[in-house]
């Protein structure tokens, strides 16, 4: 017994434990690295070539010659996926049209689809993977303006293209992102103006989730009012998903608003809305106008809870143009006769259609070419919700104001509309009381 | 002669493989795209972290669920640097959009890249420090620990959400893209592969810092801890101080994580600060196999490799993938996996040697082990070999001896408290 054990130890002193644990490892690791190195070595030479000279002949930059990758990164898991999964189907319907009537200069249209997990790191990652290991000629997708800032340095620095379909605060542009959602001069300035010129509102009380889309349309509302004369009622925050609104309804009591901008997000909305019809409120005694409720949060809220209160967007699934009748009828039979559309849903299906008709007019699929198309031509297009025409200085879109009212079914309907569509106006310049604000943001 | 032969041999077949893993690593991008390259280099940051928790939980028993709030303040730390960085001249954009005006004072000395390094790594050590002593000294142990750390996660988190003016919020400080390193953009290939260089090297470095206070006597003691705290207690040594010391250390390790994470991925938000990260990197570990430092590496390497396949090639339904696999290493191979495959060398070697397989615990550091149970093994196993039994490697015969020592003289004393 005592032999045999020290002979054991004699062995033992080669097979400790940490050469055992190197061993292991090593034969793991090497693997884990060939594993990766494989599927990535015809990619890495592939970014050797300059992009700009896959440009200039789009034929040489895709083998197979006839299909050429688009990306699509939203959250498909996750707190925002509720919100971002109709957003991705609605982008990979006009994918799915554009494709059944002959593709983009002669060459099919193939989604490329990521999950951004609603986690900001991640969203920068896959960005950085769609165009760096897939090629991919343009990505639609995002939501938050967190995943939008999170992706923004890794287009900028890899020369991506993005189309980011939501309305959003502003105060940004970036040669690399085309936004096909509202900015400021198209939602919240006009949503003001509206509460004040047509509700006759003389103090507005400002609540929203405590993240930087309401904190910076705050910001541009609180010098829109000052501008105006109204009254600041009081200005309020919750964390994003908070549920309790007791305090601030009573403040609300208190400071007898006659109006509420609504800057919250999400699952607030339900529980705000619910406490405020509790307390007494109703929409004749205080009305509120949202930016972030459209139909597919009101089915959440539950119709009866929110009828009558006001919303500011672009587009409403009851807009009356044909483009938007064939639109609805084709989302509801490829996803369900119970889907609504909204607002984000139709950016994230006429942006297909924006890089589309870019791409024909550069007849180019380079991002540099479709960039100089667009400050070159006038690109207009028939959206759903309206004519749409691409300002090539901002990459933004000329888009028509819409105010809305939420009816007794659950559906929006217009009550206000500006005449024709808006110039964008993302750093709001030439208004003389916002000077201050574009001035420190811009960097 | 031959004696130093063989201990060269050894040396060699301990840390052999050990440089050559390294070296590979070191020498990855030559071959790896950037995309891959700068995948790796995230994940690299990862394991650095997984070995920090396996140094604390496999070794000492101690499930901190913390580890993602450390992390984020050393990555907040180093963010700040860069943020400052981009910004030249002006005040950090969200600070603007949140209403500031002017630099808060205590963002001013980390334009100091040396300030903030050091900040970033001593400010998240000394919290683990402080918190750590007032837990440990409580003797609060197991489940309540975890949860006391994973309460302190999800309270600064909350609190990083509501300081939008100075920590940027939900978004985080993001959009570093334009600071510049040797006129170069931190984004750019060049000085992308200067950080996953440093990941690397600092990686090899704290596994050998880990590994080294595993094989110490230190290390004896930790794991002594984990099987009998009472015991060691009673031989006269002090678990509060052995403890904290530890907590600190993995505290500061995930700290050093962060500061490299965040010029790689470019951005850091209250998200990676939360309870659902912290939790993942228990899984890492867990996966792996705890208590072998190596399976925290792998461990690490593997789910986010693994996740980031499933999410590429099944986006809509990866994350039963991921599930899947979670569970079938825990039910399957509660050891984990290197832990696993150790346990199988150690099984075929006793089988060539003909060793009786009783004997097998000798060597296998069984990594999965029930962690508050230690008293069975310990009264069962031969007395002259008390407290570090569960040391299992040669020369534990030597370790008690040194553990015991103390016995003698301290344990009567401190007997009676």
């Amino acid at each position: 017994m005592a032999q045999k054990f020290r002979i054991a130890r004699g062995w033992g002193k080669l097979w400790r434990i940490g050469s055992l644990h190197s061993l292991v490892a090593l034969l793991l690791l090497l693997s884990i690295l060939a594993g990766c190195a494989a599927p990535a070595a015809p990619a890495a030479e592939a970014t050797e070539a300059p992009a700009a000279e896959e440009a200039a002949a789009p034929a040489a930059d895709a083998p197979e010659g006839d299909t050429i990758k688009v990306g699509v990164l939203h959250s498909l898991s996750g707190t925002m996926s509720i919100s971002e999964v109709s957003v991705k189907d609605a982008t990979l319907l006009a994918i799915d049209e554009i494709n059944a009537a002959g593709g983009i200069l002669g060459k099919m249209l193939e989604p490329v689809i990521e999950d951004g997990a609603s986690d900001w790191p991640t969203f920068a990652e896959k960005a950085r993977k769609l165009i760096q290991q897939d090629q991919v000629a343009v990505v639609f997708g995002c939501w938050t303006s967190a995943s939008r800032k999170a992706v923004l340095p890794v287009f900028e620095e890899l020369n991506g293209l993005l189309f980011y379909p939501v309305q959003y605060e502003g105060l940004e542009t970036s040669p690399n992102i085309f936004y096909t959602g509202a900015e400021p001069t198209q939602q919240i300035i006009p949503g003001v103006d509206f509460l004040v010129n047509e509700l006759g509102a003389k103090s507005i009380y400002l609540l929203g989730s405590d993240y930087v889309f309401p904190r910076t349309a705050n910001l541009i509302i609180k010098a829109q009012l000052e501008h105006l004369g109204i009254t600041l009622a009081g200005e309020e925050y919750v964390p994003l998903g908070g549920t309790e609104f007791s305090t601030i309804i009573s403040k609300i009591e208190e400071a007898k608003p006659d109006a509420i901008f609504n800057t919250l997000n999400g699952d607030s909305n339900v529980a705000f809305f619910k406490q405020f019809k509790d307390a007494g409120f109703t929409a004749e005694t205080l009305p509120v106008i949202s930016v972030s409720v459209a139909e597919e949060e009101v089915r959440g809220i539950g119709a009866e809870n929110i009828a009558g209160h006001y919303v500011s967007w672009n587009y409403y699934q009851t807009t009356d143009t044909p483009e938007n009748k064939a639109f609805v009828a084709a989302y509801k039979a490829a996803y369900g006769e119970d889907r609504v559309t909204a607002d984000p849903i139709e950016a994230g299906y006429f942006g297909v259609y924006v890089w589309k008709a870019l791409v024909e007019a550069a007849g180019s699929f380079d991002v540099d070419a479709v960039r100089a198309a667009a400050k070159e031509n006038d690109i207009e297009i028939a959206a759903p919700g309206g004519p749409i025409k691409v300002d090539g200085e901002t990459q933004h879109m000329y888009k028509t104001v819409r105010i809305g009212q939420i009816t007794d079914d659950g559906l929006i309907t217009e009550v206000w509309a500006s005449d024709g569509p808006v110039k964008p106006n993302p750093w709001l310049k030439g208004i003389d009381w916002a000077e201050g604000l574009a001035e420190g943001a811009s960097q | 002669m031959k004696n130093q032969n063989r201990t060269f041999l050894a040396l060699l077949m301990r840390w052999g493989p050990f440089l050559i893993i390294t070296a590979l690593f070191l020498l990855a991008p030559q071959f790896i795209s950037p995309f891959r390259l700068s995948q790796l280099g995230k994940f690299l940051t990862f394991a650095i972290i997984a070995v920090g928790l396996d140094l604390i939980w496999g070794y000492g028993g101690m499930m901190s669920l913390g580890q993602g709030l450390f992390f984020s303040l050393g990555a907040y730390g180093f963010a700040m640097y860069l943020k400052l960085l981009a910004s030249g001249d002006k005040i950090p954009d969200f600070m603007f959009w949140s209403g500031l005006t002017e630099l808060p004072w205590f963002w001013a000395p980390f334009s100091n890249p040396l300030f903030a390094v050091v900040a970033a790594l001593v400010i998240p050590s000394l919290i683990a420090a402080i918190v750590g002593y007032f837990i440990f000294r409580s003797r609060v142990q197991g489940v309540y620990f975890s949860i006391i750390t994973q309460a302190l996660t999800l309270l600064t988190s909350i609190w990083f959400v509501g300081q939008q003016a100075y920590t940027g919020g939900t978004n985080g400080i993001t959009n570093l893209g334009s600071a510049k390193f040797f006129g170069q953009s931190l984004l750019s290939t060049g000085v992308q592969t200067g950080f996953y260089l440093a990941t690397v090297i600092c990686l090899a470095l704290v596994y050998v810092l880990a590994r080294w206070v595993t094989d110490s006597r230190f290390g004896r003691l930790l794991i002594a801890l984990r099987d009998d705290e009472a015991r060691v207690r009673f031989l006269g040594y002090d678990p509060v101080l052995i403890k904290t010391l530890v907590f600190t250390l993995s505290a500061g390790i995930a700290a050093l994580a962060g500061v490299l994470f965040v010029p790689q991925v470019g951005i850091i938000s209250p998200a990676n600060m939360g309870v659902v990260p912290s939790i993942e990197m228990v899984i890492w570990v867990a996966l792996g196999g705890r208590g072998t430092l190596i399976g925290a590496i792998v461990g690490a390497l593997v789910v986010n490799f693994g996740r980031s396949y499933f999410s590429e090639t099944y986006p809509e339904i990866w994350q039963y993938f991921l599930g899947l696999l979670f569970v079938a290493v825990v039910l399957l191979f509660p050891a984990g996996i290197v832990g696993s495959l150790m346990q199988g060398f150690n099984w075929l070697r006793i089988r060539i040697q003909g060793e009786p397989m009783s004997d097998m615990t000798e060597y296998g550091t069984t990594p999965y082990r029930p962690i508050t149970l230690g008293h069975s093994a310990s009264n069962l196993s031969a007395p002259a070999a008390p407290a570090a039994t569960s040391t299992s490697t040669a020369t534990s015969a030597t370790a008690s001896a040194t553990v015991s020592s103390p016995s003698s003289t301290t344990a009567t004393a401190k007997g009676g408290s």
